[in-house]
C-alpha cells in the first residue's frame, strides 16, 4: 500500500469540506490510482478532467485525489466525495470496482462511473477503452521496423487486458511483417522500474530489436533509448524518454467520454450503461509516429486506422491462430465484446507461453 | 550459452546486485554494532528522491549523490534518536522509519514524477574492461558501481584488520563490557546508524540516477527488505554479502531470461527465492552445534543505555 496517500486523503477532506458549500455547478469527482506526473494513466485522465473543465466553463466543478491506493483507502475517499454533495464521480482503476459499488448503494443519488470493470449497478456506470486496437496499429509499425526479425513485449501480469494487447500488438505486427517472432517477459508487478529496464535489456539481449510493454513506467523506452534500439509506449506519448527511438505510442483520450457523461448528467438523460470505446471515438489513437518509420508503412497504418473505424476492419478478425496451430477464430468471423474480456492463449508467432 | 551472451548476463548481474550490495553493506555494520535497523526501504526512498531532485535542479550528478547519501543518514538519524536515545524498540522504530520514508519520499517527490533526466554513464576502464568474460561486468559499469566496490574492500580491511572493527563488533557483542573497557557504546552505534544511512541513501541514488534515471512512487520495490535477508543469507560477514548479492542479482536476471528463452518457470516461485534460501541458510546455522552456528551479533536488537 502506498502510504503517502494518507498526506493527500487529509488534503482531500479539508478540500471536499471547503467546496461543499456552493451548490450551483454540477460537482464532478476524480479518484486516481497513481500520482498524475506527466506521463502514464493517470495523467491521461487528469488531461481529459482540465479539458471537459474547460469546455463546461462554470457549469461543473471538478476536483480530483491522485495516489488513492486500490481497498479501504479508495473507499473512503469515495465516500467522502459522495457525502459532500458531488454529483457524480470517476473512478479511475479496475481495483476501484467494489468499493465504487459499496458506495454507490449507499448514495443511491449520486451517480458513479467506474473505469475499466465489468460490474453496472443502478446508479453506477463502467467505461473502458479498446486499447488493443491502439496496440494494433503500434505492432504494425513495430513489425515493419524490426530488422532482426524478433520484437519484445514486457508485461506486468498475466491478466486477460494485458495478453489481449499483447496479441493484437502481434497481430498488428504480422500484417506488415508476416515472418516476426515476439518475445514476452513477465516482471510481475505493475511497477518496479529496475525491474522492467532488466526485463527489456534481456529481451534486446535476446535479439529484440523493437520493445514495449504494458506496466506503468517509462523504463522499458528508457533502456531501448540507452542502448540506441527503437521502442513503442503506452498510455501516453513518450516520446520525452528517448524522441529518436520512440516509434509512437498507443494513448488514450477520455474526454470525450467525460463529456457525454457529464452532458448526460446535466440533462437528466444519463443511465448506468457500459461504453467501450475504441479509435472510433477517439478515446483510443496513435501519438505522432516517428519521421523515420517509412511512408508506406505510414500509409498502410492510416488505411488500417480509417477501415477498424469504418467497421471494416477487427483487429480480432478471423482466421486467427494460437501458437499450437489449433483455430481461435474462424474466417469471417471476430471475438465479440462478451469474448474479448476472457483471453487467455497466444496468438502463432510469439514464443512462450502464458504463465499459469 | 555463447560467451557474449554470459558476459551481459555477468555484467546485469553486477549491476542488478549493487543496490542490495549497498544497502546490505550499511545494514550489516549497523547489525554489527548490535542495532537492528528495518528501516532500510524507508532510507533508500529517502536517497533516491533527495538525489533525484537536486540532480535534477541543480543539472549536476555529484551534487544528486551527495543529497541522497546526506538524506539517508539524516532519516537514520531519526531512528537512531528514538532507538537509542529513547531506547525505543528497535523493531517497532525500524518499521516505522519504512513507513515515514516511503510517505515522506512520494509526497516530497510527487512534483517530479516521470520527469527525466540523462542518467550516469558507463565509465568503461581502458583495457581491463576488454578481459573476456568478467571484463564488462567489472570494469565497464558507471562510477556508483566503481563506488560500491571501493566501500566493500574499504569495509571488509576495516571489519577484518582493525581496531575500529573490533570496537563495533565489542559494542554489538557485549555493550557493557564495551562500555567497561571505555568505549563510548551510544556514540559507535550512532555512527554505525548513520553510516547505514548513508549506504541505503547511496542506494537510492544509485536507483534514480543510474539504474532507471527517474524518480516514481515506491522505486525502491522491495529491495531493502531482500538486503536485510541478505544480511542473515550471509551470517553478517562481508564476503559473502558480495557473493550473496550477485547470487540474487543472478537469480533475478535469470528468471527474466530463461522466460525469453521459453522455459516456463513459476515468477512467483523465482521472487520467493531469496527468502527461501535465507530461511535455508538461518535453518542450517541454528542447527549447528552451539557456539558455532550462530553468527548472529549477541546483543542484536537490544536496547543499551549507559548506567554508570
Amino acid at each position: 500500500m502506498r502510504l503517502g496517500h494518507l498526506f493527500k486523503l487529509a488534503a482531500a477532506t479539508i478540500f471536499c469540506c471547503a467546496t461543499a458549500v456552493n451548490a450551483a455547478p454540477l460537482k464532478v469527482g476524480f479518484v486516481y490510482v497513481s500520482p498524475i506526473g506527466d506521463a502514464g494513466w493517470t495523467y491521461q485522465h487528469d488531461e481529459a478532467r482540465k479539458i471537459v473543465q474547460k469546455e463546461f466553463g462554470d457549469k461543473i466543478e471538478t476536483t480530483f485525489v491522485e495516489s488513492v491506493a486500490e481497498g479501504a483507502d479508495a473507499e473512503r475517499v469515495i465516500r467522502n466525495m459522495a457525502s459532500h454533495g458531488y454529483d457524480l464521480i470517476f473512478t479511475t482503476s479496475f481495483g476501484y470496482m467494489n468499493p465504487t459499488i459499496k458506495v454507490a448503494k449507499m448514495y443511491p443519488k449520486v451517480k458513479f462511473e467506474h473505469a475499466t470493470g465489468y460490474k453496472i449497478e443502478n446508479n453506477m456506470g463502467n467505461y473502458q477503452a479498446r486499447d488493443y486496437q491502439g496496440r494494433y496499429l503500434a505492432g504494425m509499425v513495430a513489425g515493419a521496423m524490426s530488422k532482426s526479425g524478433t520484437i519484445g513485449y514486457v508485461g506486468a501480469f498475466p491478466i486477460p487486458e494485458v495478453i489481449r494487447g499483447i496479441n493484437a500488438y502481434m497481430l498488428g505486427a504480422q500484417a506488415t511483417n508476416p515472418a516476426i517472432k515476439m518475445k514476452v517477459v513477465w516482471v510481475n508487478s505493475w511497477h518496479d522500474p529496475a525491474k522492467e529496464r532488466e526485463a527489456a535489456e534481456s529481451l534486446m539481449l535476446q535479439g529484440a530489436d523493437v520493445l514495449t510493454m504494458h506496466t506503468d513506467s517509462a523504463a522499458v523506452v528508457q533502456a531501448a533509448a540507452a542502448k540506441n534500439v527503437y521502442a513503442v509506449g503506452f498510455n501516453s506519448d513518450m516520446s520525452a524518454y528517448g524522441p529518436k527511438i520512440h516509434l509512437t505510442s498507443s494513448v488514450q483520450h477520455w474526454e470525450s467520454i467525460y463529456r457525454t457523461k457529464i452532458q448526460a448528467v446535466i440533462n437528466g438523460t444519463w443511465k448506468a450503461d457500459a461504453v467501450w470505446d475504441g479509435l472510433k471515438e477517439g478515446v483510443v489513437a496513435l501519438s505522432p509516429i516517428n519521421p523515420v518509420v517509412p511512408k508506406p508503412v505510414v500509409a498502410k497504418v492510416e488505411q488500417y486506422k480509417a477501415e477498424i473505424i469504418a467497421g471494416k476492419r477487427d483487429v480480432y478478425q478471423g482466421p486467427i491462430y494460437k501458437q499450437d496451430g489449433t483455430l481461435a477464430v474462424a474466417q469471417g468471423k471476430a471475438l465479440t465484446d462478451a469474448e474479448l474480456p476472457k483471453i487467455d492463449w497466444y496468438v502463432k508467432g510469439i514464443e512462450g507461453n502464458v504463465p499459469k | 550459452m555463447d560467451i557474449h551472451l554470459l558476459e551481459n548476463v555477468l555484467f546485469a548481474m553486477v549491476r542488478t546486485g549493487t543496490p542490495l550490495l549497498l544497502v546490505a553493506l550499511g545494514a550489516m555494520m549497523s547489525e554489527r554494532a548490535g542495532v537492528l535497523n528495518l528501516g532500510q526501504e524507508g532510507m533508500i526512498l529517502v536517497g533516491a528522491v533527495c538525489g533525484f531532485i537536486v540532480a535534477y535542479t541543480s543539472h549536476n550528478m555529484g551534487f544528486g549523490i551527495l543529497a541522497g547519501v546526506i538524506g539517508g543518514a539524516l532519516v537514520s538519524l531519526i531512528f537512531g534518536f528514538i532507538a537509542l536515545t529513547l531506547i525505543a524498540n528497535q523493531v517497532a522504530t525500524g518499521l516505522a522509519l519504512t513507513i515515514f520514508g516511503t510517505g515522506l519520499s512520494a509526497f516530497v517527490g510527487a512534483g517530479y514524477v516521470g520527469q527525466s533526466l540523462i542518467g550516469l554513464a558507463p565509465l568503461e576502464i581502458p583495457l581491463l574492461s576488454k578481459i573476456p568474460l568478467i571484463g564488462k561486468a567489472l570494469f565497464a559499469q558507471d562510477i556508483l558501481v566503481y563506488l560500491a566496490f571501493v566501500l566493500f574492500a574499504g569495509i571488509f580491511v576495516v571489519m577484518r584488520y582493525t581496531r575500529w572493527g573490533l570496537i563495533i563488533r565489542a559494542v554489538g557483542e557485549n555493550p557493557e563490557v564495551a562500555h567497561a573497557l571505555g568505549y563510548k557504546v551510544l556514540l559507535v552505534r550512532y555512527c554505525a546508524i548513520m553510516f547505514g544511512g548513508a549506504m541505503a541513501g547511496l542506494a537510492g541514488v544509485y536507483l534514480s540516477l543510474a539504474y532507471t534515471p527517474m524518480w516514481s512512487e515506491g522505486i525502491a520495490a522491495g529491495r531493502g527488505w531482500i538486503a536485510l535477508a541478505l544480511v542473515v543469507f550471509a551470517s553478517w560477514r562481508t564476503e559473502r554479502i558480495l557473493l550473496g548479492a550477485w547470487l540474487f542479482g543472478f537469480a533475478s536476471i535469470l528468471h527474466l531470461l530463461l522466460q525469453g528463452y521459453g522455459y516456463e518457470i513459476s515468477p512467483n516461485l523465482l521472487a520467493m527465492l531469496p527468502y527461501i534460501v535465507t530461511i535455508l541458510v538461518l535453518v542450517m546455522m541454528m542447527t549447528r552445534k552451539q557456539g558455532q552456528g550462530n553468527f548472529a551479533p549477541r546483543s542484536l536488537g537490544q536496547p543499551y543505555y549507559p548506567q554508570r
